[in-house]
């Protein structure tokens, strides 16, 4: 920047530039280090889920276990099994295998020198800190698999969600199209009338929908969280429609000319221009039924065949509190496939949310 | 919104005949109401007429269960509201509940935003990503998640308060905890509106940043004077989005007890409420009533909010 500069200046630009950039430097690390500090902390309880999914049952109920997954350390010795501690000795601490435990001496073998036969240490060993290795234990998996039944909780949360997702979107995209290619009396009124049941709250039609849905025989199925999925969501409509007056309308009118109806131009010219909003829009939709809780749980309370995962789910944390290493591997297997997904999908998610303004 | 739609028509028309114009129109309405149409079915079968049977509804004493046995009984639903002890319970738990979670919530998310728009923080997109991913996990699931974490005798986080020399708490059975608890539990919820803090951070203008610069103004100075007052509109969203959220609030309390409203009645938010005068109680007469009330509150704020937001939110360019 200073190129013109007299030869005597230039060490000292030189001096300052470096100066800068270092100061860059550091302020780059700093705020680096203190994000990356922050992310660990926000998503530690990620860490403890999955640490404690992978812990056997035993060692959750030991006070001074580690808070990895782990076995007790054992040593064999005369075909028997003994757990092993660590030791204070003159030599320094020893990891023996405790053999014969009395209340003021206890008898050790050591597992590197087991020839060396018995050893009497004399002191507490309830004092004595024992020694694990770091060890995966699936069988939660498996217990939770069976327990929740899991593959049937599955096929009912993605049965569920993939015919509600077909509704929305296939209405959202219609009525959007309606709403933004199309001049008919009272539009603008009904299009904030729409955007206006954003805010409405779903209790307020909740309980003449379920009187109707019990007199209809649909509660304790799932045509109470499907059906009404076909009639567009103001969301999705809202999204789609802010998407479709981006495309430029001239499009249409080359459609128009070589004779087509608005129905093939709705499905050759608007949905394959339309393609990236409409996978944000399905992506939305189809994790926000996987979600769902309280229809479902209002809908489905009596049938638990048909339940979706997250009621199973919830159930199930009521009856085995008791067992966290089952629980927590249970939310793994249910939070899997969407956080997946979100990853593979990850600039359709993030784009959707600013680009609709809105949240579900 | 729609400024579009008048500008073009007139200046066609004087083109055109009359007879061809007004089928084409004719054809124009037809199809769009067509393409509206499911909205509109929707709305009347799935909003209007639920919603005005609703209010039929709260002044009888409907139970579905013995739905011939229904009687008309005026307002006394909302009379027996004023000494429910179950239902002023929860909306005192609500209210004190919302005075930790809001201001928790929004300002995480937005200190959260500012962090990850930051020109001297590398690797922004995956910092956005992780910040965002918790939204992503089903609710349950992130609730059981923090049931454990929170977990007085195993939880990591007594675990790290016990570390530092805190003493470990009882969080979800403690009457005076479980509020901070669960506005900690939502943390985990900030994703959209980090994002849309986000957006609005990115729609400052930069001129105004440089300007502060040149005038020697601190980076504490310039987010007071200029990022608070620029991203105002969208402050103003996210409050009304978290506030209704926090009226809703219903997953999270549900699955730590169970329904129960455990401890001492302090999960016993307004929706809990509702629900269970509706489907374990099948006081359904009462219960649409309080859904009415709930909907009346919800407008009623954000009506509030609108109003009021002329002396607080700045519109570009509008004065």
């Amino acid at each position: 920047m200073t190129a013109a500069a007299p030869t005597l200046g230039r060490p000292l630009v030189a001096g300052s530039a470096q100066r800068r950039r270092m100061r860059r430097f550091l302020a780059i690390s700093g705020m680096t280090l203190l994000a990356s500090v922050l992310v660990s902390i926000f998503l530690m309880p990620l860490l403890y889920m999955t640490a404690t999914a992978f812990k056997s049952e035993s060692q959750t109920s030991v006070p001074d276990a580690p808070l990895y997954p782990a076995a007790p350390e054992t040593f064999t010795y005369e075909g028997r099994e003994y757990d092993v501690y660590e030791v204070p000795t003159e030599d320094g601490i020893k990891s023996w295998a405790l053999i014969e435990p009395h209340r003021e001496e206890a008898v050790f073998i050591d597992p590197t020198n087991p020839e060396a036969g018995p050893i009497t240490w004399v002191g507490r060993w309830r004092t004595l800190e024992q020694v694990w290795h770091f060890e995966l234990n699936w069988t939660s998996f498996s217990r939770a698999w069976d327990i929740l039944n899991f593959p049937r909780m599955f096929f009912n949360t993605i049965a569920i969600s993939a015919l509600s997702t077909l509704g929305a979107v296939l209405s959202a995209i219609c009525v959007a199209y309606g709403f933004s290619r199309f001049r008919f009396p009272g539009r603008n009124g009904l299009f904030l009338l729409m955007l206006a049941t954003i805010i409405l709250p779903f209790q307020v039609t909740l309980i003449p929908t379920y009187a109707v849905y019990f007199n209809l025989g649909w509660v304790g199925t799932w045509l109470p969280l499907i059906i009404p999925h076909f009639f567009a969501n103001a969301y999705n409509v809202f999204l789609l429609r802010q998407y479709f007056l981006t495309i430029p309308r001239e499009l249409d009118e080359a459609a128009m000319i070589d004779g087509a109806g608005p129905f093939r131009i709705l499905r050759s010219v608007i949905v394959p221009q339309a393609i990236p909003a409409i996978v944000a829009v399905t992506l939305f939709h189809f994790f926000w039924a996987w979600n769902e809780y309280f229809l479902p749980l209002v809908y489905l309370q009596g049938a638990p065949d048909l339940q979706p995962l997250s009621v199973g789910l919830g159930r199930f944390n009521s009856l085995y509190s008791g067992e966290p290493t089952v629980i927590q591997a249970a939310a793994i297997m249910a939070m899997l496939l969407p956080v997946v997904m979100f990853f593979l999908a990850q600039r359709a998610f993030l784009r959707g949310v600013v680009f609709g303004g809105v949240e579900k | 919104m729609t400024t579009d739609t008048a500008s073009a028509v007139p200046t066609k028309a004087v083109l055109r005949r009359p007879g061809r114009l007004a089928t084409r129109d004719s054809q124009e309405r037809l199809f769009g109401l067509i393409f509206v149409s499911p909205w509109i079915i929707g709305f009347v079968v799935f909003s209007a007429v639920p919603m005005i049977a609703s209010l039929v509804l709260s002044l009888t004493d409907f139970d579905p269960r013995q739905a011939d046995e229904i009687h008309f009984i005026g307002l006394a639903n909302y009379a027996r509201m004023l000494d429910d002890p179950a239902l002023i319970k929860a909306t005192a738990v609500t209210l004190r509940f919302a005075l930790i979670v809001v201001p928790l919530t929004l300002v995480f998310a937005l200190g959260v935003a500012v962090l990850v728009n930051s020109t001297v923080l590398a690797g922004r997109n995956v910092f956005r990503t992780l910040f965002y991913l918790p939204m992503q996990i089903p609710v349950v699931a992130s609730t059981i998640v923090w049931i454990g974490v929170l977990n007085v005798s195993n939880g990591w986080l007594d675990i790290g308060l016990q570390a530092v020399g805190l003493p470990a708490i009882d969080w979800l059975n403690s009457q005076f905890w479980v509020h901070p608890a669960l506005a900690l539990m939502g943390l985990w919820g900030i994703g959209n509106l980090m994002l849309i803090f986000l957006a609005g951070l990115q729609s400052v203008p930069t001129e105004l940043y440089d300007a502060a610069k040149v005038d020697g103004a601190g980076p504490i100075a310039t987010f007071r004077h200029i990022t608070v007052p620029m991203i105002s509109p969208v402050i103003f969203y996210n409050l009304i989005i978290v506030l209704i959220a926090t009226f809703q609030y219903f997953t999270q309390a549900y699955v730590i007890t169970n329904g129960r409203g455990d401890p001492g009645g302090e999960t016993l938010f307004f929706n809990l409420n509702l629900f269970r005068e509706a489907f374990q109680f099948y006081n359904m007469g009462y219960a649409s009533a309080l859904a009415w009330v709930l909907m009346v509150v919800v407008l009623g704020l954000t009506v509030v909010l609108f109003r009021t937001s002329g002396r607080w939110v700045y519109e570009g360019g509008s004065r």
